[in-house]
């Protein structure tokens, strides 16, 4: 059974008098332990599609399961990582990396093992300790996947979390992702503005129009696993790379 | 961290110590001014002469001040959960909060006085219509300034509406709670004087007042100096106060202000 499929899945927004189409029908499935990126021109709705699958908001037409089940109440069915990491700066790494046992109302000294237990099999127990005002972009992010991943590792919606990071940084955090990816075996949802990233990480790639958004072309890619940097080099990946950058350029506004 | 004390201190220290100094020159030079206005050292006199009347009414002042601090905190912390219950409650009470603090309080002591006696009581009231508004609205701005995408996440989390106020919005509007009670701080000396003015029993308000009657101005002054250096107390044990409660703010604010130091050395 896939992880998530979705039909026909529409929504507009009321703008006024008129009806601003967002969402026109479109059809997406994510399986079991996949990695599904998203790419699409600013603006185009992808936030508003992941608001729908988190569950915070309704579509207006078609239909959404998750796991086979369609109930409309799916908020705690994913785990939903914004833009901006949110860390809570009152608290420290490992409280913030519990906020989503603590909303489950695990208690306190179970879910301090476990989001000890996470940061060290990840490489950040030595941050433990700290206020998230002490730690470097990179760093908030790794710990809010982490937030997001101690919540819920069956299922990952994450909106382009590396967006704001430098080159580097974002290279690292890309492979530290794919690691953290195959270990927990998740299943995940990306949103990206950027073709090589969506190349580098995922099996699969939807490509989305500018708004009202539909699905353009879904693209498998066909490079091994594990992956690393190098292989963006590889002609397969050159030449898929050119091809998506010649699809998205004529969907990009001026 | 010294040197950093004096930087940030040091400009105040040196116009303060001029100031003063001007002062004591400008009534040497003309003595016949002393009967108005007595010089800082004449001031500092009247207070060691005075210390044992002045320690005696200190007391019930501060024990006033500190009882309205408390009344007017709880009662601002619930102005401010009843604010951001709803727009609709918002919308009733903000109005009439602001419309409260129109009122000349000065004007209402010595109702109070008439409605609650010569007592305690009616000071602690005073003190507390002086304080509560600072600290209710600031908390309710800290309250709803909560980052919308972290409602968001909590939201996709199942979390309900009370999780959300207990882990996200509440710790977060402590910043502005502790800005509120600070300015309430500056404030709960002098509406514990103004309460005590009208009429009480004891307290440096009704020292004050029946020293001015028998023209001991140096005493008033001194008293003054007391009033002054009772809310800078108050004031330093709000500070101390946060930085206890919220070391990550402490620590956050510190960083911030290294990075912009560095960024910009011309900020010192």
């Amino acid at each position: 059974m896939p992880r998530l499929v979705l039909e026909g899945v529409s929504k507009s927004f009321r703008q006024g008098r008129q009806l601003l189409p967002v969402l026109q029908p479109l059809d997406l499935e994510v399986e079991q332990g996949e990695f599904v990126s998203l790419i699409g021109p600013s603006g185009c709705g992808k936030s508003t599609l992941f608001n729908i699958i988190a569950g915070l908001e309704q579509p207006d037409s078609g239909s959404l399961s998750i796991d086979g089940d369609a109930s409309p109440r799916r908020t705690g069915k994913t785990g939903y990582m914004p833009q901006q990491p949110l860390l809570l700066p009152w608290r420290t790494v490992e409280e913030n990396v519990l906020l989503g046992l603590d909303v489950r109302r695990v208690p306190r000294r179970q879910a301090l093992e476990r989001a000890r237990e996470l940061l060290k099999h990840f490489g950040l127990a030595d941050f433990a300790q700290h206020y998230p005002a002490t730690l470097s972009g990179g760093m908030r992010q790794r710990v809010a996947l982490l937030r997001t991943v101690l919540f819920n590792s069956q299922f990952l919606l994450l909106d382009e979390p590396f967006g704001a990071l430098d080159a580097l940084t974002r290279l690292s955090c890309q492979m530290w992702l794919l690691n953290l990816w195959q270990e927990v075996h998740a299943s995940v949802l990306f949103i990206t503005h950027d073709v090589r990233e969506a190349i580098l990480l995922s099996d699969r790639i939807y490509i989305m129009s500018a708004r009202p958004a539909r699905i353009l072309r879904v693209v498998r890619v066909d490079l091994e696993r594990p992956r690393h940097a190098d292989q963006l080099a590889e002609s397969r990946a050159v030449q898929l790379e050119q091809e998506l950058v010649s699809l998205l350029v004529k969907e990009q506004a001026l | 961290m010294k040197l950093r004390w004096f930087a940030s201190y040091g400009p105040a220290f040196v116009l303060a110590v001029a100031l003063l100094a001007l002062w004591e020159l400008a009534v040497r030079a003309d003595l016949s001014l002393a009967q108005f206005l007595p010089s800082p050292s004449m001031i500092v006199q009247a207070l060691s002469l005075n210390w044992g009347a002045i320690y005696e009414n200190t007391i019930p002042t501060l024990l006033e001040t500190v009882l309205g601090m408390f009344v007017a905190t709880a009662l601002g912390l619930l102005l401010a959960m009843l604010l951001d219950l709803s727009s609709w409650s918002r919308r009733a009470i903000y109005p009439l909060l602001i419309i409260s603090q129109t009122i000349p309080i000065v004007a209402l002591a010595p109702l109070l006085l008439i409605w609650g006696g010569i007592g305690i009581g009616p000071k602690i009231v005073v003190v507390t219509l002086y304080c509560f508004f600072p600290i209710a609205v600031a908390t309710a701005d800290g309250l709803e300034s909560a980052e919308p995408d972290l409602l968001k996440l909590l939201k996709s989390m199942g979390a309900s509406r009370w999780q959300i106020l207990w882990l996200v919005r509440l710790p977060g509007s402590l910043p502005s709670f502790y800005s509120g009670l600070r300015i309430a701080a500056t404030y709960s000396v002098t509406g514990a004087i103004v309460g005590e003015f009208v009429g009480a029993y004891q307290g440096l308000g009704i020292y004050m007042e029946t020293s001015t009657n028998s023209h001991a101005i140096p005493v008033v002054f001194a008293t003054i100096v007391v009033t002054a250096i009772l809310s800078l107390a108050l004031f330093a044990l709000v500070n101390l106060l946060e930085r206890l409660t919220l070391p990550w703010y402490h620590a956050s604010r510190v960083q911030a202000g290294e990075r912009l130091a560095y960024s910009g050395r011309f900020l010192r």
